[in-house]
């Protein structure tokens, strides 16, 4: 319980700071996207809570931004890999035969290969031909998404599956095919809220699995492309920087720790409720 | 075994072979070819120098016949060149390998070492539960890339006791630990995680049986106890990780190397894809999946030696 409480205050603190970030711009009353070449590598000050970029940019506000794209990309992927793992695994443990034995086997491929590395050529497709330009921020999250949901379901389809072959089992479904349910309602009202536990801890695990391959796709830089801040391209940027401002890297690395820290406890917790 | 060896194989075969579809297909889809390079490279090529050089290296065929006489050539073994290296591609990827997977021994190693050891201990130690629990939460949120830095600040630019990235010269053992300490480190301190909680729970489960009970009361040692009797009916889940963990270890090691600046499999891939030198990176990522499905049927083949059950 303490875990989940721990996890939910941590998410709820990032959650609430990438919502304030324009009301938060507009309070400090500087830009987080105008270079400010006066002012590059400040210092913390009244202005700059934690000082300054390359470019003058102002830290905390760009970290705050950083936070609105990790958490919509890891929330995304999470919906997006947790709703279609559930459908294939449901679908697989139903309707067993070929269509388990072909799913399975591409789950288990899946699975066994290095995830990075195809990520990586995967990220390095030109996707403007399918009418998403790479370098705008809004496509840039979308191909991302859509890479990690391509990856990310595969856990989740397998759990789904073990789960609802073990319901599908169970005599109140048959009792609710003997009193005339169709098929479709008993996977979704009979099978579907018995198997929501751990799928619930599965989609917590998916959020902090998707906010470190974004964040890590985004350090090798076929991720958010800046200027648009991503705390992923922040750490890329700081690399470069590690004896002139060493400071600078700390900042965005400890964010995506404490947002995937708080993913993990919410999953510990819903595992141990 | 036998017939478990050669399934698996199969199967290695067979996805090795989709993997090299998707990837040639995918690579098609990647922003500019070898001419396109060519041609901003040197302003004096026209138009039908360009066609002409399509010709000669066949990039006019259609994607698909490309594909299948790359297949044919790697099959009848011939791996052709690297774009970006100018060297016949063996040449790059077999260093790239040795290097990765020095890499990887060590990481696996202290990692499972350590990892295990921690969980261990948090099973039978009061207390040193919290300790087991809190390090492998902090190893599994902690983004590899991120620690990877820190370890620079701290140990290269603040202290100056190790390189801050590359390979050692020579071949001097010291200097070679001294380039490989801080990327080690790093990659195996993100892969302390699945060991810690899986022995942990492991150990716990073991510790709680009955047959524990039994061995204390005959009088043994806790050690024997411990090591003699719980851990070896604790390890086959954590071998299970271990076969599991294959995939995200090479994933790992692709960030360490692109960090440190290691040449080895991660970085060749990383660094052909981005410099379009397709048979390269092709090859290598074919390599890299085939010894992370190779490391994956060996934790199989000795989680199935250390418990009978699965083997018949």
């Amino acid at each position: 319980m303490i875990r989940l409480i721990l996890g939910l205050l941590l998410l709820g603190m990032l959650g609430l700071g990438a919502l304030a970030a324009p009301w938060a711009q507009g309070w400090m009353g500087v830009d987080p996207f105008a270079p400010d070449l006066m002012a590059r590598y400040g210092e913390a000050s009244a202005a700059h809570p934690l000082g300054t970029d390359e470019l003058g940019r102002d830290l905390l506000l760009r970290l705050l931004h950083g936070a609105r794209v990790s958490l919509s990309v890891g929330l995304a992927v999470a919906v997006g890999a947790t709703g279609l793992g559930t459908a294939i695994g449901l679908l697989a443990a139903w309707r067993g035969g070929w269509v388990d034995a072909v799913l399975m086997r591409v789950a288990d491929g899946l699975l066994a290969l290095p995830a990075l590395p195809l990520l990586v050529v995967l990220a390095a497709v030109d996707t403007g031909r399918f009418g998403l330009p790479r370098g705008e921020a809004a496509s840039d999250i979308l191909r991302i998404v859509l890479i990690l949901v391509a990856f990310g379901w595969v856990g989740t389809a397998r759990l789904a599956r073990a789960a609802a072959l073990t319901q599908l089992s169970l005599d109140y479904v048959a009792a609710a095919r003997v009193s005339g349910a169709g098929e479709g309602r008993v996977l979704l009202r009979h099978v579907l809220p018995n198997i929501a536990g751990p799928i619930g801890v599965a989609a917590a695990l998916a959020v902090a699995g998707a906010i470190l391959a974004e964040s890590t796709l985004s350090f090798l830089g076929l991720g958010i492309q800046p200027p648009a801040p991503s705390w992923g391209n922040m750490l890329s940027n700081a690399q470069e920087m590690v004896f002139s401002a060493p400071l600078q890297a700390v900042w965005p690395g400890l964010c995506i720790l404490l947002a995937v820290a708080g993913c993990t406890l919410v999953a510990d917790g819903l595992r141990r409720r | 075994m036998p017939g478990l060896l050669a399934g698996r194989l199969v199967q290695i075969g067979v996805v090795l072979a989709l993997l090299s579809v998707l990837t040639w297909l995918a690579m098609g889809l990647m922003p500019g070819d070898p001419v396109e390079l060519a041609l901003s490279a040197d302003p004096r090529l026209t138009a039908e120098d360009a066609a002409r050089l399509r010709a000669l290296h066949g990039l006019d065929q259609p994607l698909w016949g490309r594909y299948l006489a790359w297949a044919a050539a790697v099959l009848r073994g011939e791996f052709g060149f690297s774009r970006l290296y100018a060297v016949p591609v063996t040449e790059v990827l077999w260093p790239a390998l040795r290097s990765t997977l020095v890499l990887l021994g060590w990481s696996l190693l202290l990692s499972a070492g350590l990892g295990i050891g921690l969980g261990v201990l948090g099973a039978v130690r009061r207390g040193a539960g919290v300790l087991a629990d809190g390090v492998a939460l902090l190893a599994q949120s902690l983004p590899g890339f991120w620690l990877g830095i820190l370890l620079i600040i701290l140990f290269a630019v603040e202290l100056g006791w190790l390189p801050a990235g590359g390979m050692a010269e020579g071949w001097g053992l010291a200097e070679g630990a001294r380039f490989l300490a801080l990327p080690v480190a790093t990659l195996a301190f993100v892969n302390i995680a699945a060991y810690a909680r899986h022995s942990l729970s492991a150990m716990r489960e073991e510790m709680a049986q009955p047959y524990i009970r039994t061995a204390r009361m005959k009088g043994l040692p806790e050690r024997q106890v411990i090591w003699g009797h719980a851990f070896p009916n604790a390890a086959i889940p954590v071998v299970t990780v271990a076969a599991l963990d294959a995939g995200s270890l090479v994933s790992g090691a692709l960030v360490t190397e692109t960090i440190f600046a290691r040449p080895g499999m991660g970085k060749l891939i990383y660094d052909s894809i981005m410099g379009n030198d397709y048979n390269l990176a092709l090859l290598a990522l074919l390599l890299a999946a085939l010894v992370t499905m190779l490391a994956t049927l060996a934790a199989d083949i000795v989680q199935r030696i250390i418990d009978p059950r699965l083997a018949a």
